[in-house]
C-alpha cells in the first residue's frame, strides 16, 4: 500500500528521488557508472570491450608474452594442461574431469574446478585457458537467463552451445584458448556438444578434450555402450579419468565427477588419483600392479 | 652494425613487461585470514627498494597481495580500490569479498589482450564469517582455497604450506584427526618460517615481511596479543578488523 502511493504521490523523498536519477540520466550518466555493474564492469554495457596494446599486431604481441609451448621463458605463463570427458548415455550425461593446473612444468594448482556450473541444467567443462573458459561460460550464464526471461524457457543445449561457438569465432585469430564441452539436458533429452576457440561446434554422444584426452578415449570407446547404467556409467567415467592422470603429466590430482539428468546436474564425487591407483572408489585399486597382486615393484 | 643506416635488418618489439621478484602468501582460518608478503623490489640482480609494499588493505574485511610487474600491481590495485569507493558511494556499504574476487575477474579480464602482468592473492572474510582467500592468474582465472603462496618463491613456499596446512604426504597416527583449520598463532609462525626459509634460499626475496590479519567480526584478538608490535588499521573493534605485524628478514 505504501509503495503504491509513493509510485504516485507528487512530493516526498521518493519522487525527490526519482527527478534526480532523471536528471542524472538525461546528464548521460548512468548508475553504472558509480560501481553498481553488477561486477560484469566491461560488460555492463552489453558488448564486453577490451584493452588492446597499440602495435601493429596485438596478436603476436600477446603469443610473445604469453605463450609458453613456444617460449618456455616468456613471463606470463597461463594455465594449461587437462583432461575431460563427457558422454551421452541411456540415463543422461556423465561429465568427468581432473583438476591439475599446469604453469610450464610447475602444478600451479591440484584443486582446479574444471566443470563450470553454467545454470542447475548446464554445465561447460575447461580445457585450455582457465580464465577464457571460466570468463565466457559465466557470460554465458548470463545469456541463458536472459533467453529465460525473454521467452518463457529454458534455453537448449544446442542454441546455448552456439551462442558460445559464434562468441568465440567473432574473436578468433585473437589469441583465446579453449577446448570445452556443454552439457545438459532440453526437450530433446540429454545433449553433449564439443565447442572450441576455433569456431568448431560439434553435436556428438562422446568427447574428450585436452592433454590427457587420447589416455581417456582408450578407456572411454573400450567401455562405451549406450544402454550403460547409471552406476556403470559413473565408474567409467570415473576410470577413464583416471587413466589419463596415471599415464599424462600434465592431468592429475583429483577427480570430479557430474550426472545430468531430466531434473538438472547433480554433483557425484570429488576422487583423489592416487588413491584410486591403490583403493579405488570402493576397495579395489585400479593400479596394474593393485589388480595383479605384483606388488614387488612398488 | 647498428649505424642508424638501413644497410643491416633490425629488429625490435614492443614489451613493457618487467620482473620485480618477491613473493606473497595467504592462509584461511575458520574464523580469520592472514595475507603477507616480503618488502624487496628488485630488477635482476640489484635490488630497487628495501621497502615496497605489495600487500594492501582494501575494505575492513579485505586484503588483496600483488605479486609480479609492480608497475601493474601499483597500477592495479589503485583502479580496484577506486571501484570500491565508487560501490561504497552507490551502496553505502562495503562490497562483500566473494563480490570483490569475481570484480577482479572481469577486471583482469578486461586486460586479456594486453595482461596486467601481476599475481593476486586477495584474503579476507566472507559475508558468513569464515576466513577465504582467492588466487587468481594474470587474466583472471580464480579459485577459493585454504592458503597459496605466489610470486618468486612459489615453488619452494608452496610445498611446505601442503605439507603444514592440507597435511599433505603425511601419515596421520591411527584414532588421530587433522583439523580443517589451523589457529591463528600457528598459521602466524608458519607464515614468519615460510619468509625466513624463502629469504635463505632465494635471491628476490628478503628485507622486510608484512603480515595483514584479518579477524571476522566478534572474534577475540586471542592469539595475536602475544605478537609483539602489532598494529590495528581498522577504527572500530565491533565490527570485522584487520591487523598489520611487520617483522625484518634478511638484508643480503
Amino acid at each position: 500500500m505504501n509503495s503504491l502511493v509513493s509510485q504516485f504521490a507528487s512530493s516526498g523523498h521518493e519522487v525527490e528521488l526519482r527527478k534526480a536519477r532523471q536528471a542524472f540520466e538525461d546528464d548521460d550518466e548512468s548508475l553504472e557508472m558509480w560501481g553498481s555493474q553488477a561486477g560484469f564492469g566491461p560488460l555492463s554495457k552489453g558488448i564486453p570491450s577490451f584493452s588492446v596494446p597499440s602495435v601493429p599486431d596485438p596478436s603476436a604481441f600477446l603469443r610473445l608474452h604469453t605463450d609458453d609451448h613456444a617460449d618456455p621463458s616468456c613471463r606470463i605463463k597461463i594455465k594449461h594442461g587437462t583432461t575431460t570427458l563427457a558422454f551421452r548415455f541411456q540415463g543422461g550425461v556423465i561429465v568427468a574431469v581432473d583438476s591439475r593446473a599446469s604453469a610450464g612444468q610447475y602444478i600451479a594448482s591440484g584443486t582446479v574446478k574444471k566443470v563450470i556450473e553454467i545454470n542447475p541444467y548446464l554445465l561447460g567443462t575447461m580445457a585450455g585457458g582457465a580464465a577464457d573458459c571460466q570468463y565466457w561460460e559465466t557470460y554465458l550464464g548470463i545469456q541463458c537467463r536472459l533467453h529465460e526471461l525473454r521467452n518463457r524457457e529454458r534455453i537448449s543445449v544446442a542454441a546455448a552451445s552456439k551462442y558460445l561457438s559464434n562468441l568465440v569465432y567473432s574473436y578468433k585469430g585473437m589469441g583465446l584458448s579453449m577446448g570445452t564441452m556443454i552439457c545438459g539436458w532440453d526437450k530433446t533429452g540429454p545433449a553433449v556438444f564439443y565447442v572450441d576457440s576455433d569456431g568448431t561446434r560439434l553435436k556428438g554422444d562422446l568427447f574428450s578434450v585436452g592433454s590427457g584426452s587420447t589416455f581417456a578415449y582408450g578407456v572411454l570407446d573400450q567401455g562405451y555402450r549406450w544402454d550403460l547404467t547409471d552406476e556403470e556409467a559413473q565408474e567409467l567415467g570415473r576410470r577413464s579419468i583416471y587413466a589419463a592422470g596415471h599415464r599424462d603429466a600434465y592431468s592429475g590430482n583429483t577427480i570430479n565427477l557430474y550426472h545430468v539428468k531430466e531434473d538438472g546436474w547433480r554433483f557425484i564425487g570429488n576422487y583423489d588419483v592416487s588413491k584410486m591407483h591403490y583403493e579405488g572408489p570402493n576397495g579395489t585399486g585400479y593400479g596394474y600392479e593393485i589388480r595383479t597382486g605384483r606388488t614387488e615393484f612398488c | 652494425m647498428p649505424d642508424g643506416s638501413f644497410a643491416h635488418p633490425q629488429q625490435r618489439q614492443f614489451n613493457p613487461y618487467s620482473e620485480n621478484g618477491g613473493t606473497i602468501l595467504a592462509i584461511a582460518g575458520a574464523d580469520f585470514s592472514v595475507i603477507a608478503g616480503d618488502t624487496r623490489q628488485s630488477e635482476g640482480y640489484s635490488i630497487q627498494t628495501r621497502y615496497a609494499p605489495k600487500v594492501f588493505r582494501l575494505t575492513d574485511r579485505a586484503v588483496l597481495a600483488v605479486n609480479g610487474f609492480a608497475a601493474d600491481g601499483n597500477v592495479f590495485v589503485k583502479k580496484v580500490k577506486q571501484r570500491l569507493e565508487w560501490y561504497r558511494h552507490a551502496h553505502a556499504k562495503d562490497m562483500p569479498l566473494r563480490a570483490i574476487a569475481r570484480m577482479i575477474q572481469t577486471m583482469l579480464y578486461a586486460q586479456r589482450f594486453f595482461p596486467y602482468y601481476v599475481y593476486n592473492i586477495l584474503g579476507g572474510i566472507e559475508e558468513d564469517g569464515s576466513g577465504a582467500v582467492y588466487s587468481f592468474d594474470p587474466v583472471g582465472s580464480y579459485e577459493r582455497e585454504a592458503c597459496r603462496a605466489a610470486g618468486a618463491a612459489q615453488s619452494l613456499v608452496q610445498p611446505f604450506l601442503d605439507n603444514q596446512i592440507y597435511f599433505k604426504n603425511q601419515q596421520s597416527l591411527p584414532g588421530q584427526s587433522r583439523p580443517l583449520h589451523l589457529p591463528l598463532p600457528e598459521v602466524l609462525s608458519i607464515v614468519i618460517d615460510s619468509f625466513t626459509s624463502a629469504t635463505e634460499r632465494h635471491i628476490e626475496v628478503g628485507d622486510g615481511l608484512e603480515m595483514y590479519v584479518v579477524l571476522a567480526k566478534g572474534r577475540s584478538i586471542q592469539g595475536l596479543e602475544s605478537f609483539r608490535g602489532v598494529q590495528e588499521l581498522t577504527p572500530n573493534p565491533d565490527g570485522d578488523r584487520v591487523f598489520v605485524i611487520r617483522r625484518e628478514l634478511k638484508k643480503d
